[in-house]
């Protein structure tokens, strides 16, 4: 047995306990330096990651392959990210405490068995750690009404989901015969001949995944818990797990049911297309930042799932693609958003950032980079997202889609634009708090992967084409 | 390498991003870095418009292909590539987006008092926009360029603009971008069709005609947008008179060149069928927009929004000329296009010129200026002629040409087209009337100046540009009229060729219309 093959996450689940162990025998505060060793535990496994050996491990349970390595990268650099920008603003709202780092480092472990999951047994253990570590950060604010709703209205809905996802796996698993994605894909070799009850086990694990990655008609609880969790959370929530989820959904669909193709293809074009609406029209109404990013969440989770209607190599490197530029758009997003702060307090309406262009260029030069890359418009990194979703689209046939696509991209634009035009156009109100030197290195740094990925696009491509070779050799 | 002997393309199109760079990084308090900015930005466009004119003396007009070619690779699995290069139609528009460049600049000297440094950044990373646009060889890197222009100029119009600015803005960005994204869709399914995005190889690609269809519908709506043809003009008069002085002067003088431009580049050569499939829709669009909208710039009280209108007719009869598929036809649309790109820019920095100093576009607020300005009356009657068209001027020859070109296809086309100067002689010299002739009344007009040495500088290479495009045209049309031959040539062979073959039916719809039309245009 090829144990070697899951050494990054053995060493992550080891310092996670490592680090748990330090953070309660340390008499005094020990946010600190929990959180740089979380991060430190985070470079290290990427390392291990980037070096390791490829292959399958545990009785095909576990696979180390392109998919997973360039998933867990892009998972552990945004765990890391995020990790740093919330330590001025757990500091600031009194929530610092050792456990939080800890429990990012386990729900990216959690993560990190998810993309790597060859059987359904892993994939939903995988998912349920990531879950649960998940709903506590959704509460860590414990002291704050809106916080707490917010961990509580995850955690109902999410085990909800899990439910499902945990039914739909039963029927599969009765009606095929397997657990294993390999043996799951032996058995839908012939689509024809494929029973009903594991069509409906499908739909259930599509449920389930789709309440994952906040696909409408699955979204009801992002507006909120976005809006609730503390804000450094809420750029976890929108940055990790979505890639995991996406991920995960990705495999899942084009591997053990990829020659089910047929059959599915219909439910995802549908869950994408009123994503991308409902992420688009739902938007324009808010007034609060972290709703409105929400809805942007919702929108870009519609576009992603376009390459996996596409159900081919084109679609899942566009998938992965996407979500690269996704996750650092996302996270400077964010940083500018927790810079949002005036005599101490966080401040969140989109009102509140009237007059950034002469308060601060710097900061606002960056937010105006992000907004014109969630609109897609070139040069910036979020263009290059939506070109080869599209591409993916239009190689597949799926017009259908592409135009809506492009369509509900336009309508998105317009709270983007809208955004700026409050930083820019409005008349300044009051100066933010000098910012934390974290965030400013946050966003310096999404935003000059975001400006001048098109300069050098190559290595992302090439990881994005490598890794869907793997499903379609 | 190019005839060049280095990348000269890449450089005029990236070197304002240089002096963009260097007013980032300018330091110390605000009047020094406003006045800082202006100059940098000002040498920055100057040097970059001496570099297009090397392009200029070196350009040989005897060949009809692309020259200063350079060839980057950039995603080659992909078959995309950052290639640059010019040809005879392209080449002068690189040069018309430099020299406006540098007189928006100084246009903005004074007229621009708020956030100076990141007004003459947000200008230079416009230029490099839009030669990028021009010059780009390669489907993609035309699309980002293409697309990127939006960013400076929702900004420009938005943080520099009148009071309506931010819907006007955002009217203009949306707008375009609807047009713009189907227009991707079509790109990609031409880059999926032919494996490349390089434009020199998708022109010599022959799609499907069922298919051409669709893109022709789909840079449609990207290009119809952006010329703007009627009905989805409503755009362009909001941004008009929102937009500052030099934001209007760009607009009207390039960003709406880009329109025809892509019809020129892409829907003509590449779509053949497409394009004589619908060019009928295309006149009948154009035949509105240059009867209506001069109706509507009669009736306008705002000088902006009168010239603004002035432009859509102008561009319609572009877009006829266009769509004619004849020498003729389509070396008059280009001439047009750069006359009115001098031209409008001109009228509009006329306007900008008493904007200035009594802050109103009414017309009704003007009157009698010939007493006061006697100089400023000379300039605006110039280019008021020339909007016209009068012989000897720029607007002449474009005209004239393009009714040429009509007039071959269809005398009603030619006929009404041409209505357009008989109509535009009425609103622009009932605006010329208005402004400048009369008695001065007004007291707060009784002590206004005449042109200053910095507004002279401005209207003299304008003024010069449009009796030489008037008087010798020649050498302009000569730089392109190899291409356009060549792009007549064997637009009329992939017609023949369409033609023989849909005589042997399989597209019944097609052949129908094709047919007479391609009929019309051979002969």
């Amino acid at each position: 047995m090829n144990w070697f093959l899951a050494l990054p996450e053995i060493v992550l689940a080891l310092s996670g306990l490592g680090i748990l162990l330090l953070g309660v025998i340390k008499r005094d505060d020990a946010t600190q330096i929990c959180s740089m060793l979380t991060i430190a535990a985070f470079v290290l496994c990427g390392v291990l990651i980037a070096g390791s050996a490829l292959g399958t491990a545990y009785e095909g349970q576990f696979f180390a392959d392109p998919i997973s390595v360039f998933a867990k990268l892009l998972i552990l650099a945004a765990g890391a990210l995020s990790i740093l920008l919330s330590f001025d603003f757990n500091e600031r709202g009194h929530i610092a405490r050792f456990e939080f780092p800890v429990l990012v480092l386990f729900a990216i472990l959690g993560m990190t068995m998810m993309v790597s999951a060859g059987n359904m047994m892993s994939l939903y253990l995988g998912l349920e750690l990531q879950s649960l570590s998940i709903y506590v950060l959704a509460a860590f604010a414990r002291d704050d009404l809106r916080s707490s709703e917010a961990g509580l209205k995850y955690f109902v809905l999410g085990a909800l989901a899990s439910g499902l996802l945990l039914y739909g796996i039963s029927l599969v698993y009765g009606f095929s015969g397997s657990m294993d994605f390999g043996g799951i894909a032996h058995a839908l070799v012939d689509p024809a001949a494929v029973s009903p009850g594991v069509i409906v086990g499908i739909v259930f694990i599509i449920t389930g995944l789709a309440f994952k990655v906040a696909a409408v008609p699955f979204h009801m609880w992002t507006p909120d818990v976005y809006e609730g969790a503390p804000t450094p959370v809420t750029a976890f929530f929108a940055t990790a797990p979505k890639v995991a989820a996406m991920v995960l959904f990705a495999r899942v669909m084009m591997g053990p049911f990829g020659h089910a193709h047929g059959q599915w293809q219909a439910l995802i074009e549908i869950i994408s297309i009123a994503s991308m609406v409902l992420g688009a029209l739902a938007a324009i109404g808010q007034t609060n930042i972290k709703r409105l990013m929400a809805y942007s969440s919702i929108g870009h989770m519609g576009y992603v799932l376009i390459g996996i209607a596409c159900g081919n190599a084109a679609g899942l490197r566009s998938v992965l693609i996407y979500l690269v530029v996704y996750v650092f758009m996302n996270l400077g997003t964010f940083a500018v958003i927790l810079a949002m702060r005036r005599r101490g307090e966080a401040v969140e309406t989109i009102a509140d950032l009237a007059g950034l262009g002469r308060n601060d260029p710097a900061l606002a030069l960056a937010m105006t980079v992000f907004m014109f890359s969630m609109a897609g418009i070139p040069p910036l990194s979020g263009f290059f997202g939506k070109l080869y979703v599209f591409l993916a689209a239009v190689q597949s046939g799926l017009w259908g889609l592409a135009v809506i696509g492009v369509l509900t991209s336009v309508v998105g634009a317009f709270y983007y634009l809208r955004i700026i035009k409050v930083m820019y156009f409005d008349e300044p109100g009051l100066a933010f708090d000098r910012r934390a030197p974290s965030l400013s290195v946050v966003a310096a740094a999404t935003g000059v992967f975001t400006t001048f990925f098109f300069l050098l696009p190559a290595p992302v491509l090439n990881a994005a084409e490598a890794a869907a070779k793997v499903l379609f050799g | 390498m190019n005839q060049a002997g280095f990348p000269l393309l890449s450089l005029i199109t990236w070197l304002p991003l240089l002096g963009g760079a260097v007013i980032l990084s300018l330091r110390g308090d605000e009047d020094v870095i406003a006045a800082n900015a202006r100059w940098a930005a000002l040498w920055t466009s100057l040097i970059v418009f001496a570099l297009s004119l090397l392009l200029w003396s070196e350009f040989d007009s005897s060949e009809a292909g692309f020259q200063f070619v350079e060839n980057v690779p950039w995603l080659p699995e992909f078959g995309v590539g950052y290639r640059m290069g010019v040809d005879g139609i392209s080449v002068l528009f690189v040069l018309l987006s430099t020299l406006l460049t540098p007189i928006c600049i100084l246009a903005s000297w004074e007229a621009v008092r708020k956030n100076v440094r990141e007004y003459m950044l947000v200008f230079l990373v416009l230029e490099t926009m839009m030669v990028g646009t021009f010059c780009a060889l390669d489907f993609v890197v035309f699309y980002m360029f293409f697309e990127g222009v939006l960013i400076p100029m929702y900004l420009i119009i938005g943080i520099w603009g009148g009071p309506r600015r931010v819907y006007s803005a955002f009217k203009f960005f949306l707008y375009t971008l609807a047009g713009s994204v189907l227009m991707l869709l079509a790109l990609l399914a031409m880059w999926h069709s032919a494996g490349t995005a390089d434009i020199s190889v998708l022109l010599h690609t022959q799609f499907p005609t069922n298919m051409q269809y669709w893109l022709f519908l789909a840079f449609l709506a990207s290009f119809a947008v952006k010329v703007p043809m009627w009905p989805v003009h409503t755009w362009l008069p909001d941004a008009h008179v929102e937009a500052p002085t030099a934001g209007s002067v760009i607009l009207a003088g390039v960003l709406l060149k880009m329109g025809a431009y892509g019809f020129l580049r892409f829907s003509v050569p590449m779509l053949p069928q497409a394009s004589a499939y619908f060019a009928p829709l295309i006149y009948a669009l154009s035949v509105v927009a240059v009867i209506y909208t001069s109706l509507v710039a009669l009736a306008q009280t705002d000088m902006k929004k009168l010239i603004a209108y002035s432009s859509v007719a102008h561009m319609a009869v572009v877009t006829i000329g266009i769509f004619t598929f004849n020498i003729q036809g389509i070396d008059g649309a280009l001439f047009q296009m750069l006359s009115h790109g001098i031209v409008s820019g001109a009228l509009f920095l006329c306007v900008g010129v008493i904007y200035d100093r009594m802050h109103t576009r009414e017309i009704a607020r003007y009157g009698g200026l010939a007493e006061r300005m006697p100089a400023y009356a000379v300039t605006f009657m110039l280019f008021t002629l020339a909007s016209i068209g009068l012989p000897g001027t720029a607007g002449f020859v474009g005209e004239v040409l393009v009714l040429f070109g009509s007039f071959k296809v269809n005398f009603w086309l030619s006929l009404l087209g041409g209505s357009g100067m008989i109509l535009g002689a009425c609103y622009m010299l009932y605006l010329y009337r208005r402004v400048i002739f009369g008695r001065l009344t007004r007291a707060d007009l009784q002590s206004i100046l005449d042109l200053s040495p910095r507004e002279i500088a401005l209207f003299a290479p304008l003024v010069l540009l449009t009796l030489w495009m008037g008087v010798y045209p020649s050498s302009f049309t000569h730089f392109f009229e190899n291409s356009v031959s060549a792009m007549v040539v064997q637009h009329r062979a992939a017609i023949e060729g369409t033609s023989r073959a849909a005589a042997r039916a399989s597209f019944p719809l097609a052949s129908r219309m094709v047919v007479p039309v391609a009929q019309n245009v051979v002969h």
